[in-house]
């Protein structure tokens, strides 16, 4: 696994290290999906701070492990977007599709927090 | 004014590990070239969906990747080829919409949007060619 995933409390935050091939990405998604239920996270972060290409495929695999993840009653935010590869993205006519971004890890662990106290006791959106 | 090639790196394309490779050497050239911040992100994003293309489409082929002169102006020329089964409705696949986001789309339109020249040339049963170029605002 080329991607470490820190668990803190109901929370797992991934935080990508370096530039990761289709394969990386599979196991990250597929590794993210095996821990929220092992430990019945409650929300995800995934840190693209360091990525310099965010590609079809890789939006794609994001979305859907934020899809999937979402399925499985937990929050998905991506933080770190950088601005070019904003740009990027935007201009090859990529979109995350309705998955949570926000600037940074803090603000991402902000957004769950508030999340957190929202959905207490009456269970996740669907 | 002709186009005058300064370095030529060619790399070879037939693992998920080479798609990586190439979008890394093509940016370590634009930036050699003179790019800088979001034309670097944009090149290397471009390269990385032809790249993608010929491992999905002809699961081999190379890239070229060239620092260009033109006059002044220095550019990064990419060159995608393969000998794979060809497209066969190249204006469908242009179409914006057609591929890109769903499924394992081309996503031409975007690459063309990401470059400044953009030229695709394919026949069925022998191959595609995709060759694009970004010029450095520099000098004009």
């Amino acid at each position: 696994m080329r991607v470490p995933i820190l668990k803190q409390g109901d929370i797992l935050i991934a935080s990508i290290q370096s530039a990761l091939t289709d394969r990386d990405l599979l196991e990250l998604r597929d590794e993210l999906m095996h821990q929220v239920g092992k430990f019945r996270s409650r929300g995800v972060i995934v840190d693209v701070t360091v990525l310099d290409v965010m590609d079809s495929f890789a939006v794609r695999t994001l979305r859907a492990l934020a899809h999937m993840v979402r399925l499985r009653g937990a929050e998905t935010v991506i933080v770190g977007i950088q601005p070019e590869i904003a740009f990027a993205m935007v201009q090859l006519g990529l979109d995350l599709g309705g998955v949570t971004t926000a600037l940074d890890l803090e603000e991402g662990l902000a957004f769950l927090a508030r999340q957190g106290r929202r959905g207490a006791g009456s269970g996740s959106r669907g | 004014m002709g186009v005058e090639v300064e370095v030529e790196v060619e790399v070879v394309v037939s693992s998920e590990a080479d798609i990586v490779r190439a979008r890394q050497q093509g940016r370590a050239l634009a930036q050699q070239a003179g790019f800088t911040g979001t034309d670097l992100a944009l090149i290397a994003t471009a390269i990385s969906e032809a790249a993608r293309n010929i491992l999905e489409y002809a699961k081999k082929g190379e890239v070229f990747l060239r620092i260009v002169h033109q006059g002044e102006t220095r550019g990064l020329s990419v060159e995608a080829q393969d000998k794979g089964p060809g497209i066969p409705d190249l204006p469908l696949a242009m179409q914006d919409g057609y591929s890109t986001g769903k499924g394992l789309g081309m996503g031409l339109p975007g690459m063309r949007r990401l470059m400044d020249q953009f030229e695709i040339r394919s026949k069925i049963g022998s191959g595609t060619t995709v060759k694009m170029s970004k010029w450095t605002r520099a000098h004009g």
